[in-house]
């Protein structure tokens, strides 16, 4: 009989250890799927962050490294400058990337370093409990938010994809999710493009995926990818933000 | 080879990097060093290196961490407010055990302080500096020809250990203009198996610091331990000068103060005070072997650029056994030979007070 469905190459025998429920696992899956169907596990180094990702070394089975809290795309960038035959990527949360570690992955962005940033957003700090994050959404709750969150008092959510995408030195930026089949099949595109630029010697890329937090945002997974159709799409709409090789007029279009 | 050529002490840095090997450099400008990456943005694409100016050091020393867990020679340099900064990288990089090379041309603090020099991040470099149990390996040049001299020890010693070692200089050896011997050394070379280079053909290799397990961590501490007390065990280096059995007095001072306190030492000399001195070329690890065998020396002086920091290794060092005095200046103020020698004859003149 034909086999059809196995386990990527790239994944690593270790179970994972998120949260029932939790969408960092598809993205997981998704990335391996792409280097495999590459061909670039052997010359892959993968940055895992600090965030629920902490052991997402563990997890894929190709070479990599542990980075500080937030400066995955500073590590990043040792890596590619040292070994530039390497597919170097990240794999951020948003506090990671759009709070600590905003300095580095803008002047990534902004020196267009041939890299590939797998940036999961799921509004909220999952490992360390359910704290505010930068791209928390006006009036959700968290552990640093209890009345909810209030412009005038904490600011307003981040937009990373549209922010970065104004940078001349990103090459690709798109905003996908993982919300169902349909959605992770078109996240599964932009990855794989995230990396085969980065192949043909493209960068930056960064691939934004809304993710969930069934564990801290206190809903049991189904509700929570309901909760994440029905607020976070909203403001953080769907799309390519950026894509060099389709010229300037695919900037900025959202999907949805 | 062997021909001298006139160098500043910063640009001699980064020409012995080159001659180490070191093809990668990753900074943030700041004065008093700034000569340093502005002689490396020029010839690092001359080698086919890379010069690569970061957006802070934190994100510099991040860089650094990534190229030497990709298995290049690889450094950067700051002074003291930046290397600060730099701490969070280097106690990432002593945890995931990466070889580099951080430079600390320092200046006075605290806080913005001033350009001028000191050596008042002593404790910064030889404690820790940053989070966790460990030490870094410091050496302190007193030339410019120590200051090429080190840097390739540095990277043969970072690469030995796989541990990050630190040049501690200052603002004025920085500054400093002096013949240099580049001589026709060789660095050594090293397999570094562990590095991350796309795991063809072999398992994967992972480079990281956390065990989130407390044995598991514990375990890679006392690791650490071990491997910190061989090198406290192997690498203690000290200079003696004018040290015999009749020597009264020591004076203790390293890098640029021992300069000013050898020109003190020979005029007191020349005034008969029986006067040597002890000069750490490693800050860390303290060459406490130096002050095992003090033979008749009655007194001990300290002279530092700070408000008494390796005054304290001196007094592990010496552990009671005789009277320790202190003498230095801060905010970029520098000791003078007059008033260390002053300092010399008044621990003579009164050893009452000892
Ligand atoms: C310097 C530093 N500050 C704070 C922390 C604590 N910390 C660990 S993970 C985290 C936030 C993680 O949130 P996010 O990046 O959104 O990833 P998620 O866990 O949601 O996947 C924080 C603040 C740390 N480890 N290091
Ligand atoms: S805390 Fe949230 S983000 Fe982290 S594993 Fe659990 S569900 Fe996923």
């Amino acid at each position: 009989m034909e086999k059809v469905f196995e386990k990527p190459v790239s994944i690593d025998e270790k179970h994972f250890s998120y949260c029932a429920g939790c969408t960092h696992g598809i993205i997981h899956r998704l990335i391996a799927e792409s280097i495999d169907e590459l061909g670039i596990r052997e010359r892959t180094v993968g940055v895992s962050p600090v965030g629920c990702a902490v052991f997402a070394y563990e997890f894929f089975n190709f070479d990599c490294v542990g980075a500080a809290h937030g400066r995955a795309p500073a590590v990043a960038t040792g890596i590619k400058r040292s070994r530039p035959d390497c597919i170097v990527f990240t794999y951020q949360g948003d506090g990671d990337l759009a709070a600590i570690g905003t300095a580095e992955i803008v002047h990534a962005a902004t020196r267009g370093e041939k890299i590939t940033v797998i940036f999961v957003n799921n509004a909220i700090y999952g490992m360390t409990g359910g704290q505010m994050a930068p791209t928390t959404l006006i009036g959700q709750y968290s552990e640093t938010t209890p009345y909810g969150r209030k412009a005038e008092l904490h600011g307003f959510p981040i937009k990373v994809s549209e922010m970065l995408s104004t940078l001349e030195g990103a090459q690709f930026i798109q905003r996908v999710t993982v919300m169902n089949p349909a959605s992770v099949i078109k996240a599964k595109q932009a990855i794989k493009k995230a990396f085969k630029n980065q192949v043909d010697g493209k960068g930056f890329n960064l691939v934004e995926i809304l993710s969930t937090c069934p564990s801290c945002w206190g809903m049991a997974p189904l509700k929570a990818l309901d909760w994440l159709k029905e607020n976070m799409i909203p403001v953080f709409p769907l799309g390519v933000y950026k894509d060099r090789d389709a010229g300037e007029a695919a900037g900025a279009k959202a999907e949805e | 080879m062997g021909k001298k050529v006139l160098m500043k002490g910063n640009e001699a840095i980064g020409e012995a990097a080159i001659t180490a090997g070191c093809r990668h450099f990753f900074g943030y400008p700041i004065t008093p060093q700034s000569e340093l990456p502005a002689y490396l943005a020029k010839r690092m694409p001359q080698e086919g290196g890379v010069f690569l100016q970061g957006e802070s050091e934190v994100a510099s020393v991040n860089m650094v961490y990534g190229a030497s867990s990709a298995g290049v020679r690889v450094m950067t340099s700051s002074s003291s407010p930046g290397v600060s900064l730099k701490q969070e990288g280097i106690s990432y990089m002593v945890g995931a055990e990466l070889p580099a090379l951080v430079c600390n041309v320092q200046r006075a603090g605290p806080g913005l302080g001033t350009i001028q020099p000191a050596q008042s991040d002593y404790f910064q470099a030889t404690k820790g500096g940053g989070h966790g149990d460990y030490n870094i390996i410091v050496l302190s040049p007193s030339s410019v020809q120590e200051i090429v001299d080190m840097v390739r020890m540095a990277f043969d010693l970072a690469d030995t250990y796989r541990n990050p070692c630190m040049l501690l200089t200052d603002g004025m050896l920085g500054q400093l203009m002096e013949p240099v011997d580049f001589g026709d050394y060789k660095p050594m070379v090293f397999e570094k198996p562990w590095a991350l280079t796309g795991c063809k053909g072999r398992p994967k290799n992972t480079v990281t610091s956390i065990y989130i397990q407390p044995e598991r961590m514990e375990e890679h501490n006392l690791k650490l331990q071990k491997k910190f007390a061989a090198i406290r065990e192997k690498e203690q280096r000290w200079e003696e000068l004018s040290l015999s059995d009749d020597t009264e007095i020591l004076v203790v001072a390293h890098g640029t103060m021992a300069r000013i306190v050898k020109s003190a030492m020979k005029e007191a000399q020349e005034q008969g005070v029986k006067v040597g001195v002890i000069r750490p070329i490693t800050v860390w690890p303290f060459p406490e072997k130096a002050f095992r065998n003090l033979r008749n020396i009655q007194t001990v002086l300290v002279v530092e650029m700070s408000a008494g920091q390796m005054l304290e290794d001196v007094k592990l060092s010496i552990n009671g056994r005789l009277p320790v005095h202190f003498f230095g200046r801060m905010g970029g103020m520098v000791p003078t030979v007059e008033q260390i020698l002053s300092q010399i004859m008044s621990l003579r003149k009164s050893p009452a007070k000892l």
